[in-house]
């Protein structure tokens, strides 16, 4: 898992959430057509392309046309995926969740801003991310976990 | 209806890739029921920013702003 190091008060308790002794488990998970994406790019451009992706997310994407919007899909589902997961009320800048690629080709979520607060806030200590995706759909998991703090006897 | 619900409603059909046609929803029908996605909704607020010619601020990319044709309106 991913260490972001947050360290807050308890969790939020309307997302799903699953508690065992000393441990809270959230997880959020979101499906994306991907035809969806690839109209968007053609109708929209670089207003889509900037408003819901960081730089470092674009060139991760390449310049493969059609591997682009699989690719991009994915990466829009992991930050649905963890809206889900950080419930945040005051609304979203979509690229303050960042999809980082790590050195051994997996994916991990970089949380910046108000999101990177509200995760210290909800008490989350790490989380694991997980995508995919076929001919026509993307999908991405988020699992995210705080580990209550203990008092010493 | 107005010019702005009908931008709106057209928008909807256009972008939302609902299952019904968007004419035929009230202006209080929950859009994600009718099955606007997360990524449609997205394609929607860019949309009406070219229609109307603004900009949502963050604060309002929130589920509740696209959740029907009301909530959007106003």
């Amino acid at each position: 898992m991913t260490d972001h190091g947050y360290k807050g008060p308890e969790p939020f308790a309307r997302s799903p959430v699953t508690r065992r002794e000393g441990i809270t488990l959230r997880v959020g998970i979101d499906l994306v057509p991907i035809a969806e994406v690839r109209e968007a790019i053609e109708q929209f451009g670089d207003r889509y392309l900037d408003r819901l992706f960081t730089d470092a997310e674009r060139a991760v994407c390449g310049a493969n046309v059609d591997r682009i919007a699989s690719r991009l899909a994915e990466r829009f589902a992991a930050k649905e995926a963890t809206i889900k997961v950080l419930q945040p009320e005051d609304g979203v800048t979509y690229t303050d969740i960042e999809v980082v690629a790590r050195p051994d080709g997996s994916s991990a979520l970089a949380l910046h801003g108000p999101m990177g607060e509200l995760a210290r806030k909800a008490g989350l200590t790490g989380s694991s991310l997980s995508m995919t995706h076929s001919a026509h759909y993307a999908a991405a998991a988020v699992v995210a976990v705080a580990a209550e703090a203990r008092a010493k006897s | 209806m107005d010019q702005t619900e009908l931008a709106i409603r057209t928008i909807i059909g256009q972008f939302g890739r609902l299952a019904a046609d968007a004419a035929s929803l009230d202006d209080s029908s929950d859009l994600y029921e009718a099955g606007l996605t997360s990524h449609a909704s997205v394609n929607v607020m860019l949309a009406l920013e070219d229609e109307f010619d603004l900009e949502f601020p963050e604060r309002m990319l929130r589920r509740a702003t696209f959740s029907s044709i009301a909530t959007i309106r106003d």
